[in-house]
């Protein structure tokens, strides 16, 4: 399954492709050259695994959350610490390969998309480190909920520029780099951030990833005794830390692989990023995948509380694997991401990225329905601290309309008991979303 | 016969040693009624063959102008379905021949038979999809308007390899359109220095007319081209122009007047003869 897909020209089965405007087709296979060559050069692998070493600090640990699993009950929950990178998520891994790639194809200037921040604050230090132009496209909506991280990027060089067209999100960030590309592509590289877009972004992208259960199958075999997690849990956005996650668990079958989605405020359009239960196939930046999109063919608003999450397509790789039935995707709200961030935070003293709470909060609702000898391997793929706004926001809203609608207490009795409540609680709600 | 109807004027305009002038307009912008009386301004200023663009929420490959139009028109309620039904009221009254310049999702959500069918019962004569590249359009476009005789026209750009020139050569019928400079449609200040060498690499090896467009937005440009291209496209100069009309306050007559005028203009330097009725 790992080797066959995509073929040469990126389907990974009836998904994928190269979606491309005509003046992109060159500059593309140009680029699946480059990367073909370079990845199995000694001197470009070196440089790499150098700098993922020594500058990204990897391997990233891989951490037994024994306070969690006791408070649970039942599998043991291990998280793959990627918060604990440089920059504070997974994204350097692809973004520091790309611009690496740039470097070595001549390109001085590189762009980059970002959602939360955490691809565009990548790609800044990449830029930075590696003395290339950057300039990073952001919803102002994201700029809004993830602020921190404009600051973080200006201050490493980046021009940041706010893309206010369509919903002000990743989706139109997007649009905005591939428009900039299509103008600069003779001295620009388009470090796209996650398993999307036109061929070769998606295997390249999950390539760089990869790394991640790689690092994480041979920490378990020594922690644990067994290389195989029962279950690996990834949040999907795009899809980047996910296939980072599963990619060397794909031919054994004995693991569970669960991506899990963003069940936003509900099942309605405009109110998710849901594309398992809610999407059609389509075509969206460049590939053919599951979009969020009205009967005609619009793309539609999606909503999360997680800025990279909030995103209407998903990368061609995952539509293809849950074809084979080799990823089972499910879906977390709003509510239980931010359930999941207080009970990771209270118990285990990490504040996880809102993203990373997805997967977490799948982690709180299936570990005590699973004997203590059982292992749950959870991507913790970024850390909580550009959350801290959105997160307090969140919940000073919730109260209010709670102590408004006469709902008694919240606000007293908001300790760990209410969290857990609310991360268990809405199960049969997201079982209800869930089938397709 | 749709891809003969393009055939048709290009082989009449190369008797008149002129290129063909083909505008753009987004199809419902700003809505559908004032569509049908743009589509009549295109034809009596002198339009030879009109693009009408199909509005989708994300268009990559678009300025900020057509953005724009993209957005007034699905805000009035525009649906692929409805651009065509009315391409299908105004199509045999128009006479000229019409191309859809389109992404592939709102095609996809259609399904590409239904969408080829309707196009073709529409009148429409050739389409255009920005986001299709030949080697993608061949299983999934390309067999369905070959059923029903629609032009597939494909792109070429200032990146295009000789390869892809041939590739797309033999994959279009009716003209190619070359993509004039890098970038996004809309206005720019000039179009490149070795464009009319360019366009002749690109006519040798696609053997069939050559229409450019991108960034074209002055009389003067559009004679210059018409040198050495065989087709003039100008999009967003004439969708600037409707947006500001109807920013003003400008009623359907208004803006019919506005557009007649600048399509007029523009094709003046073109020696044009009568070609309507043709059809």
């Amino acid at each position: 399954m790992r080797s066959t897909v995509p073929d040469e020209r990126g389907h990974f089965g009836i998904y994928g492709g190269q979606y491309a405007p005509e003046t992109l087709m060159a500059p593309l296979a140009e680029l699946a050259r480059a990367y073909d060559k370079f990845k199995n050069k000694r001197a470009f692998k070196n440089r790499l695994n150098d700098l993922l070493a020594n500058y990204v600090g990897r391997p990233s640990p891989l951490y037994f959350a024994e306070r969690l699993t006791e408070q649970l009950q039942g599998a043991k929950i291990y998280l793959k610490r990627e918060d604990l990178l440089h920059t504070g998520a997974h994204k350097i891994n692809n973004a520091l390969g790309q611009a690496l790639l740039a470097q070595e194809m001549g390109k001085k200037r590189v762009i980059a998309e970002t959602g939360a921040g955490q691809h565009g604050v990548a790609s800044a230090t990449a830029a930075a480190l590696l003395g290339l132009d950057c300039v990073v496209y952001m919803g102002v909506e994201d700029m809004r909920r993830q602020r921190l991280n404009v600051h973080r990027m200006r201050m490493l060089g980046t021009e940041v520029r706010g893309v206010d067209s369509g919903s002000q999100t990743l989706k139109d960030a997007i649009n905005e780099a591939m428009r900039d590309w299509v103008t600069t592509v003779k001295t620009t590289h388009y470090i796209l951030g996650s398993v999307l877009g036109p061929e070769p972004f998606p295997r390249m992208v999950r390539d760089f990833h990869s790394v991640i259960g790689e690092e994480a199958t041979r920490q378990l075999k020594k922690q644990n005794g067994t290389p195989n997690p029962n279950v690996a849990i990834a949040c999907v956005g795009g899809g980047s830390n996910a296939i980072g996650l599963f990619h060397v668990f794909l031919d054994q079958p004995g693991v569970r692989l669960i991506g899990v989605e963003a069940g936003g405020r509900g099942p309605a359009l405009g109110e998710h990023a849901a594309r398992f239960s809610g999407g059609r196939l389509g075509v969206l930046h460049g590939t053919k995948t599951l979009v969020l999109q009205d009967e005609h063919g619009q793309v539609a608003a999606t909503h999360s509380i997680s800025a990279g999450l909030d995103y209407p397509a998903v990368g061609p790789e995952h539509v293809f694997l849950k074809e084979k039935d080799r990823i089972e995707y499910t879906q977390a709200t709003d509510a239980e991401a931010i359930a999941a961030f207080h009970r990771l935070a209270s118990t285990e003293g990490i504040l996880p990225a809102l993203e990373s709470s997805h997967a977490i909060a799948e982690a709180l609702r299936l570990a005590p329905m699973l004997p203590a000898d059982q292992v749950i391997l959870v991507n913790l793929s970024g850390r909580g601290d550009k959350d801290v706004e959105s997160v307090i926001a969140y919940d000073e809203e919730h109260q209010a309309i709670q102590a408004e609608s006469g709902v008694p207490g919240s606000e007293a009795e908001a300790g760990t008991e209410t969290y857990l409540d609310a991360a268990t609680e809405p199960l049969e709600e997201s079982d209800e979303l869930g089938s397709n | 016969m749709t891809t003969q109807h393009i055939n048709r004027v290009f082989e009449a305009c190369a008797e008149e040693k002129r290129a063909a002038f083909i505008p753009f307009l987004c199809g419902g912008d700003p809505d559908l009624a004032t569509t049908r009386l743009l589509l009549r301004a295109l034809v009596k200023g002198g339009a030879d063959i009109i693009e009408v663009g199909v509005p989708f929420s994300d268009p990559i490959a678009d300025g900020p102008v057509n953005q724009r139009a993209a957005c007034r028109s699905l805000e009035s309620g525009t649906t692929l379905t409805k651009l065509l039904a009315l391409i299908g009221e105004e199509r045999a009254a128009l006479g000229v021949p019409i191309v859809l310049f389109t992404y592939f999702n709102p095609i996809f959500a259609m399904g590409v038979e239904r969408f080829a069918t309707a196009a073709a019962e529409a009148g429409v004569d050739g389409v255009l999809c920005v986001d299709l590249p030949p080697e993608e359009a061949a299983e999934a476009l390309t067999p369905a308007l070959g059923r029903v005789d629609l032009a597939p026209i494909f792109l070429l750009a200032p990146t295009s390899s000789k390869e892809r020139m041939r590739l797309v050569g033999e994959s279009s019928r009716g003209f190619v359109y070359y993509v004039s400079r890098l970038g996004v449609t809309g206005a720019a200040t000039d179009t490149g220095g070795d464009l009319g060498s360019d366009v002749k690499t690109v006519k040798r090896l696609c053997k069939m007319p050559v229409a450019v467009g991108f960034g074209i937005s002055t009389q003067e440009q559009v004679k210059e081209v018409a040198e050495f291209a065989d087709g003039v496209v100008v999009g967003s100069a004439l969708v600037q122009l409707i947006e500001t009309a109807v920013e003003g306050g400008a009623s359907g007559e208004e803006l019919v007047e506005v557009l007649y005028a600048r399509v007029a203009a523009l094709t003046a330097d073109l020696a044009r003869k009568k070609l309507l009725g043709i059809f």
